[in-house]
């Protein structure tokens, strides 16, 4: 489901990015791309095979979709009109189309794979609109998006513990690592 | 918004010149070609065994190296373990398949990795065990990379041509696993003070485990030609790991080995507690929707 | 050891790989390591995942000297308005061969 969703929103997101003004981050962003379209195809043929599958698997599936439709429209920030960032990012090239743009976008290109996958998106108010040529779809509920920005998730605290945990139990590694290379650089000197 | 803006998705997924991002291509199969029926003269329950033990030794391992994800020093060494581990789990799904076709009874590798109980799992013990910190991860990978590398330098000339190549392609692999972990053996024994007093503990407390990796058995025993003499690994596994504990400025700990239970260990179906906790985790959830096809 | 560099980690290398049918290397990002053997290494792990067989130079980024956007003009107008550095500058006769 995250292959799915979060990296084809990741996609969706980044692909305008792969020509950045910033030169760094456009390079950076074609690899990544790359990767993402990769782990997209993996996690789709997953949920495919178990669409096929058992009743409780496809139970899964679409339990899963409940709870990651509305994350991955989030991932495209707040709407224009409070997003702070937006203009000048875009003045400056970095950053090509709004927020708003792209979560269009993304729904309009994800909806038809649901439907082929056969689940149901948890929008009651999602449907094809003809005058605009796009899907209208329900409101976010931002108050969540920013809950989970400000540490307050379900899953904040334990992958901010399990990160810094790695980094601090594995300092003694990184340190040996470095008087080691500093031995050899000495004994190259000397030699 | 115009089309060509999401050109570059569209030519994400097209085959490209560009071979620096070659994926879904250049795939080669170890096993094209090759005569998958059981060659005459061979034992084909103790070939089914054999690699039984050589595949849940790689499968086991891989478990316990992919528990590290997340936990690993830098960033970088992420990537390195998770591509080890997936090594190892790519020549246990071919070695369980070869035990499968040889047993001649249906199943295939994941009824073999999913469905088998603890007594029926034939990986050394070395394989089980849990790495307390780094230096252990290091110390254990070492071991056990010398010691699969030089078994599988010897099967590339088995007389069953499926495991033959099963292990000239695992060699390559493992190859790189034994440098990785001697680089940093070398680093952790030859870096702080710290650092080589944790690496010599480490090396103290996998140490009772290694025996194990050259005791005989009786399947190997009824594979002559087709397996290859555990005992017969050891000279070549001393100077390998000779050679990096001098490096290293590590002592090779003395000791004696690990005493089995009524005489059997991890080759007869005998475990060590967290064992049982390995399979809960690798198992569950294929247990809990038996009929299921993923 | 200092406390910066204790701090301050691994220092960055930036990495170039020429591919089984290419002709030069070509940078496709960084990474961090201790020294130049593991950085080596670590490209391999990170930039090599799908494809064998290629040609890997990792370089300190320290180690790198790179052009300012701002000397731009002094460094490289002039070859812009020398024509005469542009082979299609001389006229030569079609019936002429091979050139």
């Amino acid at each position: 489901m995250i292959g799915w969703l979060v990296d084809g929103a990741a996609i969706c997101n980044q692909v305008p990015l792969c020509r950045s003004s910033y030169g760094p981050y456009a390079r950076a962003m074609v690899r990544i791309c790359k990767e993402e379209s990769f782990h997209q195809r993996q996690g789709y043929e997953l949920l495919m095979t178990m669409m096929r599958g058992t009743a409780a698997q496809r139970a899964m599936v679409q339990d899963a979709t409940d709870r990651f439709w509305w994350p991955s429209l989030m991932m495209f920030g707040p709407p224009d009109d409070q997003s702070p960032n937006t203009a000048q990012s875009m003045a400056w090239g970095i950053k090509r189309h709004t927020n708003d743009e792209l979560r269009q976008r993304f729904v309009d290109m994800t909806v038809p794979q649901a439907d082929k996958l056969g689940v149901t998106l948890p929008d009651p108010e999602l449907r094809w609109n003809a005058d605009r040529g796009h899907y209208d779809f329900g409101p976010v509920d931002w108050a969540e998006f920013t809950a989970v920005v400000k540490g307050n998730g379900p899953c904040n605290a334990q992958r901010v513990a399990r990160r810094r945990a790695a980094h601090s139990e594995g300092a003694w590694v990184r340190e040996a690592a470095m008087a080691h290379a500093a031995k050899q650089a000495a004994g190259k000197a000397a030699a | 918004m115009t089309e060509d803006e999401f050109d570059a998705y569209q030519s994400l997924s097209e085959e490209t010149e560009d071979h620096r991002w070659a994926f879904g291509t250049g795939f080669t199969d170890p096993l094209v070609g090759i005569d998958p029926s059981v060659p005459d003269g061979t034992d084909a329950r103790a070939l089914a065994d054999y690699c039984l033990m050589l595949g849940d030794d790689a499968l086991v391992y891989s478990h316990r190296l992919q528990q590290w994800v997340t936990r690993m020093p830098e960033l970088e060494e992420e990537t390195a373990l998770a591509n080890i581990a997936l090594d190892l789990l790519g020549q246990a799904r071919l070695l369980l398949s070869r035990a499968a076709q040889a047993e001649g009874r249906g199943r295939d590798e994941d009824q073999l990795a999913f469905f088998r109980d603890e007594h029926e799992f034939r990986n050394v013990l070395l394989a089980e065990r849990t790495d307390a910190d780094f230096a252990e991860l290091a110390g254990r990978l070492l071991v056990f990379s010398a010691w699969r590398l030089a078994l599988f330098g010897r099967l590339a000339s088995s007389a069953d041509p499926v495991l033959a190549a099963i292990a000239a392609k695992g060699a390559r692999e493992l190859a790189y696993h034994r440098d990785y972990a001697a680089q940093w053996v070398i680093r952790l024994g030859d870096g702080t003070p710290l650092s080589h007093g944790k690496m010599q503990a480490a090396l103290g407390a996998l140490w009772p485990l290694v025996d194990e990796l050259f005791q005989p058995d009786p399947v190997t025993a009824a594979l002559p030609g087709v397996a290859a003499d555990p005992a017969g690994l050891r000279a070549e596994v001393d100077a390998a790991l000779d050679a990096v504990l001098a490096a290293a400025t590590l002592d090779r700990p003395g000791g004696a080995p690990m005493a089995r239970v009524a005489g059997k260990a991890g080759r007869d179906g005998v475990h060590t507690e967290a064992f049982g906790y390995l399979l809960a985790e690798l198992q569950s959830v294929a247990r809990a929707h038996p009929d299921a096809t993923w | 050891m200092e406390d910066s560099q204790v701090r301050s980690g691994w220092p960055l290398y930036e990495v170039f790989l020429r591919g089984k049918r290419g002709l030069n290397h070509v940078h496709v990002g960084s990474l961090h390591a201790a020294d130049p053997q593991m950085a080596l290494r670590h490209a391999r792990d990170l930039y090599t995942r799908r494809n064998e067989g290629v040609s890997i130079w990792v370089v300190a980024a320290a180690d790198i000297t790179a052009s300012s956007p701002d000397e731009k003009d002094p460094f490289f107008a002039p070859s812009g308005d020398k024509v005469y550095r542009h082979p299609t500058f001389y006229q030569i006769p079609d019936d002429v061969p091979h050139m």
